[in-house]
């Protein structure tokens, strides 16, 4: 194959429709005759349902209807769910997902009640205020450990418990650690991620076509053809007669993945009901509570450790914050079980969790899906040991990282993909090389001491970590030359920024011998794509990238076969180049891709036995299990010691993800993922009171990162091909995210002198206020 | 209630639109449903995340915090309005697709429409001037540093 576009900063194919605002995206979406949806939704976290009444809604002008949960019939009922259990022994999982409209209780605030369908948008949430609804409040389930205890109110009253799930996972004995162990840590972590937040929420179109028997679907999803085929199966439909689109998709970063919203329900049902287009888009109120999130998990995690900084065992048991309702089983704790052990060897280890289900929105994986919650524990318990051992941050980390002879390396628990977490590959200590010249670690000291004494307090973080990328099942895509010359892929999964227009385009362009800008991707469009799974867990390159590779080297082959029979040569003389093939050392000798498309498309004359029309193949790739990707982040900040006002002076990652199809698009994903991780760890908090209402419900109070708070990356990759693909390539989406926190909590640590006061940071998000608080309290 | 109709006359992107509107029709959906320009998009609806800036008479505005009865006898320009009769880019739209400045692109049209008036005001601007200028348009993709050197770069090519 030749090389010239794949690995090259090749300029994005999307570029242009984004930029002159000529991209399809939901909320675009216009079609004659149609209505508009709002939802009425719970104001209240935990609620008995006493009275619905929508009498007075439905006498409005231009309110064409409005549904309870009752009017649904039998097509209420819960979603399904996402993700089953995976086979650990002992496990205890409680599956209870969420309704399309609430019926008898609310357990969230902002679950749905009445979906109100009128002519405009702007009456139907006039009409919202027309309802009366009568709700008998009950005590929310909002902190972990209090609704565990005996005689806490329960989210399902069923259950005799609010445990969703129970989890321990064991290798090793962490018991003989101990007693081998020079030194033990044990202490309580707490972390919460936070909201996604794309700057385009979510919404639906869904236009029945009675006439054609036909069902389309505009829909901001990550999964179009989970959601074909789930929503297929609840309407009645055959798989054929439900066409899912996702459009251009605003940023999605893990909640825009199925998991059958209400509204994704509930739209195509309206549809039908009413035989006319309805459009609901979700507006950023809605957005706080109505798409999925990732919150808390406290952890009581201990560390037995020899006297040169070895680990010798990890403990952990930790809660994990659920939500509601519980669609997509226990990725997100499982991710922060495995990914806790990080880039170490960790001879035992033993690890519990316990998911709970809370009366507060329904957590799904958002961008590192929980995966910082365990990178953060074990960061924090290695900067604890290196402190009380007098050894090196750096230092301790390089003596425990995983050397590069062990690879594969098997950790004796199961993974997220239901397989044993194993390490595909890794070179680990050249990394953190990397990133400890990058930051000038060696120099900081002094740059330190120089700036304090001019009153500044610098202080310096450095994290490592493990990233799981590109799981199963599987991806494919269909690769056809047209007969105008250019070249059409198509794939399953959605697309939501990543670049997939361009870094697929490269893989055929290589193979089909075209410019990248001839080759057309259409992603999420179940119309062009029948199979797949989706956008997520960094994914789409490793996966879909080599069902790309697969289906293009496939239709080379055919070009080859076709060329050669014209031509009456051997296949070896032949070279694919330009946009035609031609015969090696007669260049003026050629065909055009566009015409050889055509001639193996005839009008007359028999498709041979054996042979297909048309240059064109599907072709499906399945890795067998992830690959792992890892890296090392390292910041210098500067905080103000009164004020805890915080300026980051140099960010540094170095990362390795296997072979990298664009480095453009890869350093755009680090440094997105890094502003998510900043935002996370100094900016970012869901307020939650203890009825559960959420305090800061807008981007006024909830506040994500803007161009002041986000610094200038310095990045640097190193290359260990993964040879779990063809390509060799590990997944990049999630990396810049994952070890911000325990990034911050250690620079900050530092700058301020905290371990000498006695203020250990065991907790994200921090902020100046928080820090303010802490630093009061040790004073006392 | 009783509908409240007014008669609105605007130039938008230099063509003149005579329309009766609702007062309460916010400008954001005038542009985006009544005149199909949906290249301006809705990202907060409270002023916050900058998704929606259009320029009226030439000074960025967020156009989910203005009624389209206030755009009465005013000019707007809107993303759309950017490009070249023939298709060629504006200096700052090359400069974002040269530096990777958007990824999902949802944010870009009013990150565009802010930073076009900013350096029609600042020909020369330093790169603390420019994250200042777009700390009032959220991005949740990029981590803004491409957006800062396009910026950067489209100022240095609008000097010649």
């Amino acid at each position: 194959m030749s090389t010239r576009n794949f690995g090259e900063p090749v300029k994005r194919n999307e570029d242009r429709k984004l930029l002159t605002g000529q991209a399809l995206f939901v909320d675009d979406v216009e079609l004659p005759g149609m209505l508009h949806a709002a939802l009425l939704r719970s104001q209240v976290a935990h609620a008995r349902i006493l009275k619905i009444d929508v009498a007075k809604a439905l006498q409005r002008p231009g309110v064409v209807a409005a549904f309870v949960a009752a009017d649904l019939g039998d097509y209420w009922r819960p979603g399904p769910l996402l993700v089953p259990p995976p086979p650990i022994t002992g496990i205890v999982f409680h599956q209870r997902t969420q309704v399309p409209l609430a019926r008898e209780k609310v357990r969230h605030v902002g679950e749905p009640l009445v979906i109100v369908i009128a002519a405009s948008r702007y009456i139907a949430e006039d009409a919202l205020d027309d309802i009366e609804v009568e709700l008998e409040p009950l005590a929310a389930v909002v902190d972990l450990e209090k609704g565990l205890a005996a005689g806490s109110v329960l989210v399902h009253d069923d259950l005799g418990s609010n445990v969703s799930a129970h989890v321990r996972q064991t290798t090793g004995s962490y018991a003989a650690a101990v007693t081998k162990a020079d030194h033990t840590l044990k202490r309580r972590f707490f972390y919460e991620h936070g909201i996604s937040s794309p700057i385009e929420t979510r919404g639906v179109v869904a236009q029945w076509d009675a006439r054609a028997g036909q069902m389309t679907i505009w829909d901001t999803t990550q999964a179009p053809v989970f959601v074909r085929n789930g929503l297929a199966g609840m309407l009645g439909l055959n798989e054929r007669q439900v066409r899912v689109i996702a459009p251009f998709v605003g940023g999605g970063f893990g909640p825009k993945i199925m998991m059958f919203y209400p509204e994704e329900v509930l739209l195509p049902w309206v549809s039908m009901r009413l035989n006319r287009p309805v459009k609901w888009i979700e507006d950023r109120l809605e957005h706080f509570f109505a798409t999925t999130q990732e919150r808390g998990q406290i952890h009581d995690a201990e560390m037995a450790v020899s006297r040169d900084g070895r680990i010798l065992g990890i403990k952990d048991v930790f809660l994990h914050d659920g939500g509601a309702y519980d669609p997509y089983g226990l990725t997100v704790p499982l991710n922060s079980q495995c990914t806790l052990l990080g880039p170490y060897v960790v001879p035992a280890y033993d690890s519990t969790f316990t998911q709970v289900f809370t009366n507060l929105p329904i957590v799904t994986p958002y961008r590192g899906a929980g995966r910082q919650h365990g990178v953060f524990v074990i960061e924090r318990l290695l900067d604890l040991a290196a402190h009380e051992l007098q050894i090196d941050p750096a230092e301790i980390r390089r003596r425990n990282l995983i050397p590069p002879d062990a690879f594969p390396y098997r950790n004796e628990i199961i993974y997220q993909d239901f397989g044993a977490l194993e390490y595909d590959s890794g070179d680990y200590e050249p990394v953190l090389d990397m990133a400890m010249q990058s930051i000038g670690y060696a120099a900081f000291r002094q740059e330190q001491a120089t700036a304090r004494l001019q009153g500044r307090h610098l202080g310096i973080g450095l994290a490592c970590y493990v990233e799981g990328t590109g799981i199963g099942p599987y991806e494919g895509a269909k690769v056809q030359v047209q007969s105008n010359g250019k070249v059409s892929v198509a794939t399953g999964i959605g697309t939501q920024g990543q670049g997939h227009f361009t870094v697929f385009a490269q893989i055929a362009a290589d193979q089909l011998g075209v410019a990248v800008a001839d080759v057309d991707v259409v992603t999420g469009d179940t119309d062009q794509f029948y199979w797949g799974a989706g956008t997520f867990a960094s994914r789409g390159a490793v996966v879909a990238g080599n069902a790309v590779n697969e289906a293009s080297k496939v239709v080379r082959k055919k070009i080859l076969k076709l060329a050669s029979d014209l031509f009456e040569c051997a296949e070896d003389d032949l070279v694919i180049a330009d946009g035609k093939v031609s015969i090696v050392g007669i260049p003026e000798k050629f065909v055009a891709l566009g015409d050889l498309a055509r001639q193996a498309n005839p009008m007359r004359g028999a498709v041979q036995p054996g042979t297909e029309p048309g240059l064109e193949a599907t072709q499906y790739f399945g890795p067998k299990m992830g690959a792992t990707a890892n890296g090392v982040h390292a910041m210098i900040i500067e905080m103000d010691p009164q004020t805890f006002e915080l300026k980051i002076v140099r960010y540094v990652v170095v990362h390795d993800c296997g072979t990298v199809i664009n480095p453009m698009i890869l350093a755009g994903q680090i440094h997105g993922g890094v502003a998510q991780g900043i935002g996370n760890a100094f900016y970012e908090k869901l307020v939650f009171d203890d009825q559960g209402q959420l305090l800061n419900a807008s981007l006024a109070d909830y506040l994500l990162p803007t161009a002041l708070e986000v610094p200038r990356m310095q990045l640097a990759h190193t290359v260990t091909t993964s040879p779990l693909n063809p390509l060799g390539i590990k997944g990049a989406g999630e990396a810049g995210a994952i070890p911000v926190g325990p990034l911050f909590a250690q620079a900050i640590e530092d700058a301020l002198d905290l371990k000498a006061k006695g203020v250990e940071l065991r907790e994200i998000p921090l902020s100046p206020s928080r820090l303010f608080e802490l630093t009061r309290k040790a004073k006392r | 209630m009783d509908i409240d109709l007014h008669d609105v006359t605007l130039s938008v992107n230099g063509t003149k639109y005579q329309r009766r509107v609702e007062s309460r029709l916010l400008l954001s959906d005038f542009l985006r449903h009544d005149l199909s320009l949906a290249g301006t998009h809705v990202g907060c609806e409270h002023g916050v995340c900058g998704a929606c800036t259009v320029l009226l008479d030439g000074a960025p505005v967020r156009s989910c915090l203005m009624l389209a009865v206030q755009a009465n006898n005013h000019e707007i320009s809107t993303v759309e309005s950017l490009a070249g009769k023939a298709g060629e880019y504006h200096p700052l739209q090359q400069a974002m697709h040269d530096h990777h400045g958007l990824q999902c692109g949802y944010c870009t049209p009013g990150i565009l429409m802010t930073m076009t008036a900013f350096l029609d005001e600042n020909h020369s601007p330093n790169e603390d001037e420019i994250r200042e200028a777009l700390s009032g348009n959220l991005c949740r993709c990029t981590g803004y540093q491409n957006i800062v050197d396009a910026v950067m770069t489209a100022a240095e090519r609008m000097r010649g």
